[in-house]
């Protein structure tokens, strides 16, 4: 049944993709792209990596297609025709694809005890947290106590995703209020 | 989009529950799935939602810009200084046990505070950035 739930899920996401390869509306493109998005979710609950797939869910299909759309409006809705044939780049995903599958040989199988990541830090996460912490959710343990120090470095990326374009696009006007409310208030 | 009659209703009806739904995912993120990102951007989701359909001067007169970059630099701040308190009563920089009478109280407490820290700033980031797009193309 599982097997049946990935084949049908990937090969929708194979679509999509394909989809958004040849569609030159780049506002159906964002459309699609969340819905490969939400498609990866998916994915991420059938493998059990439920947090993943909430952060998904919430990030690449909801908020990513909404800053897209922004971005659309600040500039074009169709995508110009490229000046030169595709076949340069076309070669270069072939060859990074063909590497990325001749790597994954090496992957260890899904959900292998045995494996190397399996084996590392990860038994000791599983042991202690309820000792350690109390916490039932071992991935919010990790993420915000045991690692809390890159969690830390994750909030500072954003903080500065959100300075740099306060300070590309932001208004620096005493006051800070946009210019939209501005005519507002004076109509 | 004043036209839009059934739009800004159900936009009314919905908004409190997906506000309110980011608050859970925010402080069950011990219990369930879930946490800081998720929830500021769900929640940022429900401010935005009240944007697109009611306008960005409406949903900026809540939360003014002033207000939104003060939470964005707040959030870090938070997370920041509860890892300066763990230094001050004498332990490794973000280890919370101190933070309590007993050290699972105390990695409750910083745990639940760095995810508020979390959560204030992706929320604040990602209604900027919206609010700003929104407010350059109006200008």
């Amino acid at each position: 049944m599982e097997e049946i739930v990935n084949i049908v899920i990937l090969s929708l996401m194979a679509i999509t993709v394909i989809a958004i390869v040849f569609i030159r509306n780049l506002m159906a493109v964002v459309m699609l792209s969340g819905i490969y998005s939400l498609l990866a979710a998916s994915i991420f609950v059938v493998l059990d990596a439920v947090d993943v797939a909430f952060t998904e869910a919430a990030v690449g299909a909801g908020i990513s297609t909404v800053l897209f759309i922004g971005t659309l409006a600040l500039t074009t809705r169709v995508e110009k025709k490229p000046a030169h044939k595709p076949y340069l780049p076309f070669v270069v995903v072939v060859v990074t694809g063909a590497a990325l599958i001749y790597g994954s040989f090496d992957m260890a199988r899904f959900g292998d005890p045995e494996a190397a990541t399996n084996k590392h830090v990860a038994p000791y996460y599983l042991e202690k947290t309820k000792k350690h912490t109390g916490i039932p959710n071992v991935v919010t343990a990790v993420l915000a106590s045991y690692r809390g120090y890159d969690t830390l470095g994750e909030v500072t990326v954003i903080f500065t995703a959100g300075i740099g374009v306060i300070l590309l696009l932001g208004s620096w006007r005493r006051g800070l209020s946009p210019p939209s409310s501005h005519k507002e208030d004076e109509a | 989009m004043k036209d839009y009659l059934v739009l800004r209703i159900v936009t009314k009806l919905i908004l409190p529950f997906i506000l309110l739904f980011g608050l859970y995912v925010q402080f069950h993120g011990d219990f369930g799935p879930g946490g800081g990102f998720q929830a500021g951007v769900i929640f940022a989701a429900g401010f935005i939602l009240y944007a697109l359909v009611f306008g960005v001067g409406a949903a900026q007169r809540i939360l003014p810009n002033g207000t939104l970059r003060a939470c964005i630099a707040g959030g870090v701040l938070l997370y920041a200084v509860v890892g300066v308190a763990s230094l001050l009563l004498g332990e490794n920089y973000l280890n919370y046990s101190p933070l309590a009478h007993t050290a699972k109280e105390g990695q409750h407490l910083g745990i639940l505070l760095i995810e508020l820290g979390v959560g204030i700033t992706v929320a604040s980031v990602m209604m900027t950035v919206f609010f700003t797009f929104a407010a350059w193309r109006e200008k």
